[in-house]
């Protein structure tokens, strides 16, 4: 075919696509575009030139293994309800823009790690993209059927203007508007529009070199069936081939989920969560079609052609060979459309994190603030634009310098083997709260230098030098560090086996480093929110805690110069109106923080986001103790359990008081007992003296000596004296217990008073011959109580005569003036009162244990009523135990 | 023979009653003041029953009955409480510690001696 015509072909081609383009981006709305057949087939942007070619040729050449490679997203698509459901709803709540932004909001906004992922997508993407152009290249030349013409320049190779026209394409559709976020409709569109024609054109040649070039697939089959090794080609080689065929197909798993342009169609194109109930069998579907007559188709080239040309191409060679240059046109313009829907999904998924991972974070943010907002919005654009061209370019001379040595199918797995590296934090994480992002970081570069070390340096340098000594000696010569066999494992193929090390120590780096690091209050929110996405979907704008001062205005200003005066103003009044805040509010609050980062997130990436806010706002740090406090607040409400928890705190205390009061009463109703007890047992004796002698008496048959009787009938006298006396003071003792007992407080001269109380006491003393002094002639007035204090006093003599020897007994009281009292004291020379004794000898019924004294006399209340006496004074009643022989007892008076 | 009859008892005026009804039937009487008092007579005579008050300085009924139910030669010897402690755990608990009766004052001359000659006989 002419060259031109050809050119004129792809040209009108591309027009077209312009044109559907064109057509769905200004009907955005409609339900043509809307769609979850277009959304389905926007997912099959999966199958490209790779698929469209290659498979052939690997189906020609190792039989079925090109199987494996759709077997994973088959195997992923079920999940999708769970897994990408999750994925678009915490894209769509933080306007994500693409899967660097993703896993670094994930890990809490991280810069670092945005950029980082971005690199490793450039690394899987740029060769995948090269392959691309290679395909179409190639495809160019053999449909210009000049194969002896080799370019030697640049103008002067066709790929390079296809790659030229590719990149206005996707700049054009991809950069309208400077928010990532929103929808690219147009291209989506000519994705799903060309995914048709990529099917149907595939299927055509299908079926034309199936049932009219051959007769059938019977025919095939029984053709094939008699060559050599046709055996080995259609069944699994062992436990080796498993293996590769495990690790093919969960590599294809991850890359489904993890590539670019695989996110872009699938996450950030999405238009409605419910498109995945369709997608998730009708994509499955669409990939069986694919690959319905893959293997016949190399069948039929293998029978053909023999091992003559190269296997991949038998779709377009074999149309040629029997002269349908018009299907082979149609072959050529199916796979040109793989190449297409794939190249530009690919540089605007790549364009996108190139400019809000890497280079605005990392140095255009500070000119975006000096900047006013038309200018700001046009930047951007700008720097998406030229990423594009600059993507496609290095890919284009990637495709220069090695594609054309290697095949379709292993330039696609060394970029499915790169993106991997992403899966442990991207899926990990997403349900795994501990998940850090320094074990994301560690575990991303580790797996991605195994990866260099076993799959890019030894294609590199085999691309360069031509030999693959290193291949085939190590590092160093060193027999373990083989890049295709590390430490003797030489059965995988090498993306297989590149996958299986560098994923084990990714896997292992991001396990272990999350496990002992702890990400800081912000990395551990996001975490929160990522994993519990179901539970943040209520509160939205408030999940974010936030500590800090900013003031609206601020912030303002900063939205203004990315969206402009009238969109931000409009922004926050939406925003002040959702939440009912008044339209004139000063101080920012953690929603509008956290609604502000997420307006930007779109248009500059969520770590640029967060960077420009912060420096309008004075953010304080949290510990990640407040950080969970207030988490798990907002989440269960309890607030209104704590209230009940200061209820009950309140309550145990009031009940623990009770206990307290109940224990007290306890105590005064056993002392009350005892009391009861002890006065009763001191009312008895008497009694039963009385009883004793007054039977004895009555029953007297005159044979009572005279004497005896005489002494009963004095016991009786005594005994009834005793009631009395213990009556009285049981009485005297209850009214000043009680406090019932009021004071007859008179001036009067304690001198008196004490000779009045030596005076009614000297009877007892005198029958013991012991002598009662008063030497004291000082006169003293003060008021008291005078019949309350002589029953102190002679209550103090009588037990000072109670205690004293008989005969040489002497007792003497004492005043003496001290401050502000007066101090009278009543000592004398018995056998005084043992230590043990001093603290309880005031106690009510305190008998001591060396008591040996006869016992009518006492009533075992007086000395507690002496102190009840002297209390009721103000006074202060002790025994002094400086003194050595004898007792020495003192109580005060106040002087008023 | 003279039956005799140890009497316990920090009250002059009961011991004196006592002691009357107690000699007028015939019968020896020791008396002693306290515990201590009863633990030193004890030891050179052997009463054919001690008639024991519980509350006493000193050493108390209950330690006095003890040392009685500890000596083997006082084994024969009928130990009765005459108190005035009248609540039933008191009395159950004196005559779970080996008290051949528990009598309570204010009491009868006539019925605590009838109960003596009763142990006695």
């Amino acid at each position: 075919m002419n060259n031109y015509a050809l050119i004129i072909i792809i040209v009108s081609y591309l027009a077209m696509l312009f044109y559907v383009a064109f057509l769905a981006e200004k009907r955005k709305k409609s339900k043509w575009v809307n769609n979850p057949y277009v959304y389905t087939l926007s997912l099959a942007v999966y199958c490209s030139a790779w698929t469209y070619y290659g498979s052939v040729g690997i189906a020609a050449n190792s039989g079925i293994d090109f199987l494996p490679i759709y077997i994973g997203p088959v195997i992923a698509a079920p999940l999708w309800i769970i897994v990408l459901r999750k994925v678009i709803r915490i894209s769509n709540q933080n306007k994500i823009s693409s899967i660097a932004d993703f896993i670094s909001l994930r890990y809490g906004n991280n810069r670092f790690l945005g950029a980082l992922v971005t690199v490793i997508c450039l690394f899987g993407t740029l060769p995948y993209i090269s392959l691309q152009l290679k395909a179409v290249s190639e495809t160019f030349e053999i449909m210009a059927d000049h194969t002896s013409y080799v370019s030697t320049n640049i103008l002067d190779d066709s790929t390079f203007y296809v790659a030229l026209l590719l990149a206005i394409f996707a700049t054009f559709f991809g950069t309208q508007n400077a928010d990532a976020s929103e929808k690219h409709t147009g291209i989506i569109a000519s994705v799903a529009f060309e995914s048709i024609l990529k099917l149907v054109f595939f299927l055509i040649i299908g079926i034309y070199i199936t049932f009219y070039l051959f007769d059938g697939t019977t025919d095939i089959y029984n053709q094939i069936s008699i060559l050599d090794n046709f055996k080995e080609l259609t069944s699994l080689n062992g436990l080796e081939d498993g293996f590769n065929w495990l690790f093919l197909i969960s590599l294809s798993f991850m890359a489904i989920f993890l590539l670019p342009r695989q996110f872009q169609v699938s996450v950030l194109e999405n238009n409605r969560e419910k498109y995945l109930k369709k997608a998730i069998w009708l994509f499955p579907l669409y990939l069986l079609l694919f690959n319905v007559f893959v293997i016949f188709i190399a069948w039929a080239g293998k029978l053909t052609f023999g091992g003559d040309v190269n296997s991949e191409y038998y779709t377009l060679l074999l149309p040629l060979e029997n002269g349908n240059s018009f299907l082979a046109t149609l072959v050529f313009l199916g796979g040109f459309s793989a190449v297409i829907s794939m190249v530009v999904v690919s540089t605007l998924a790549l364009s996108i994190m190139v400019s809000n991972n890497l280079i605005i974070p990392y140095g255009f943010l500070d000119k975006f603030i000096k900047n006013q907002p038309e200018r700001n919005a046009k930047y951007i654009k700008n720097i998406r634009r030229i990423s594009i061209f600059t993507i496609i370019i290095i890919a284009y001379f990637f495709y220069i310098l090695f594609s054309k040595q290697l095949s379709l199918y292993s330039i696609g797995l060394i970029s499915f083997v790169i993106i991997a590296q992403l899966a442990p934090s991207f899926f990990i994480g997403l349900f795994w709260n501990r998940g850090s992002s320094k074990g994301a970081i560690i575990g991303i570069i580790v797996g991605f230098c195994i990866t260099f070390y076993t799959l890019i340096l030894p294609f590199t340098l085999v691309a360069y030098t031509g030999t693959d000594t290193f291949t085939q000696l190590g590092f160093n010569g060193i027999e373990a560090l083989k890049p295709h066999a590390l430490f003797g494992i030489d059965f995988l193929s090498a993306p297989a086996h590149a996958f299986f090390w560098s994923m084990l120590f990714n896997l292992l780096c991001y396990l272990i480093f999350s496990i002992i690091t702890k990400g800081n209050y912000r990395e551990r929110n996001y975490a929160e929110m990522f994993v519990d996405s179901n539970n943040f979907k209520a509160l939205q704008d408030s999940a974010l805690v936030w500590k800090g001062e900013a003031y609206v205005a601020d912030i303002k200003s900063v939205l203004v110069r990315f969206l402009g005066e009238q969109k931000a103003s409009r922004a926050l009044r939406l925003f002040f109106t959702k939440y009912k805040l008044p339209l004139d509010t000063q101080l920012a609050d953690a929603r509008l923080i956290n609604f502000s980062e997420k307006l930007l997130t779109g248009s500059i990436g969520s770590a640029s986001a967060k960077i420009l806010i912060a420096k309008v706002v004075k953010e304080e740090q949290i510990s990640l103790i407040e950080v969970l406090r207030i988490l798990e607040e907002s989440k269960e409400n309890i607030v209104s359990n704590k209230l009940l928890l200061e209820k009950s705190d309140e309550l145990s205390q009031l009940s623990s008081k009770l206990k307290d009061a109940n224990k007290e009463l306890v105590v005064k109703d056993k002392q009350k007992d005892e009391f009861l007890d002890t006065v009763a047992h001191e009312l008895k004796t008497p009694i039963t003296g009385i009883r004793a002698a007054t039977e004895l008496l009555m029953d007297d048959e005159d044979d009572m000596p005279k004497e005896i009787k005489k002494q009963f009938l004095s016991n009786i006298l005594q005994d009834s004296d005793r009631l009395g006396r213990l009556i009285n003071n049981i009485l005297d003792f209850e009214k000043l217990e009680t406090g019932r007992l009021s004071l007859d407080l008179t001036y009067l001269d304690i001198h008196e008073t004490i000779k009045k109380a030596i005076a009614n006491t000297q009877h007892i003393a005198a029958k013991k011959g012991i002598t009662l002094k008063l030497n004291n002639v000082y006169r003293f007035k003060l008021d008291y109580d005078e019949d309350r204090i002589l029953q102190v006093l002679m209550n103090l003599i009588s037990n000072a005569i109670k205690f004293c020897e008989s005969d040489i007994g002497i007792i003497e009281v004492d005043y003496i003036l001290g401050n502000n009292e007066l101090e009278i004291s009543v000592s004398d020379n018995g056998k005084g009162v043992p230590n043990e004794d001093i603290d309880y000898i005031f106690d009510k019924f305190y008998q001591s244990q060396h008591q040996n004294t006869i016992k009518p006399e006492g009533s075992g209340l007086g000395l507690a009523i002496t102190k009840q006496i002297v209390e009721k004074h103000n006074g202060k009643i002790w025994v002094d135990r400086t003194k050595k022989t004898g007792a020495k007892f003192v109580f005060t008076l106040p002087i008023s | 023979m003279k039956h005799r009859i140890l009497i316990v008892d920090d009250e002059p005026n009961i011991v004196m009653s006592l002691e009357y009804a107690f000699k007028k039937k015939g019968f020896e009487v020791f008396i002693a003041r306290d515990g201590s008092e009863a633990l030193t007579i004890l030891k050179d005579n052997i009463p054919d029953i001690v008639l024991l008050d519980i509350m006493m300085p000193n050493v108390d009924g209950y330690q006095t009955l003890k040392h009685i139910k500890n000596t083997a030669s006082l084994e024969t010897t009928k130990v009765v409480f005459l108190t005035a402690k009248n609540k039933a755990s008191d009395v159950e608990k004196g005559l779970k510690l080996g008290a051949d009766k528990y009598l309570i004052k204010p009491f009868s001359v006539k019925k605590i001696v009838s109960e003596i000659l009763e142990l006695v006989t």
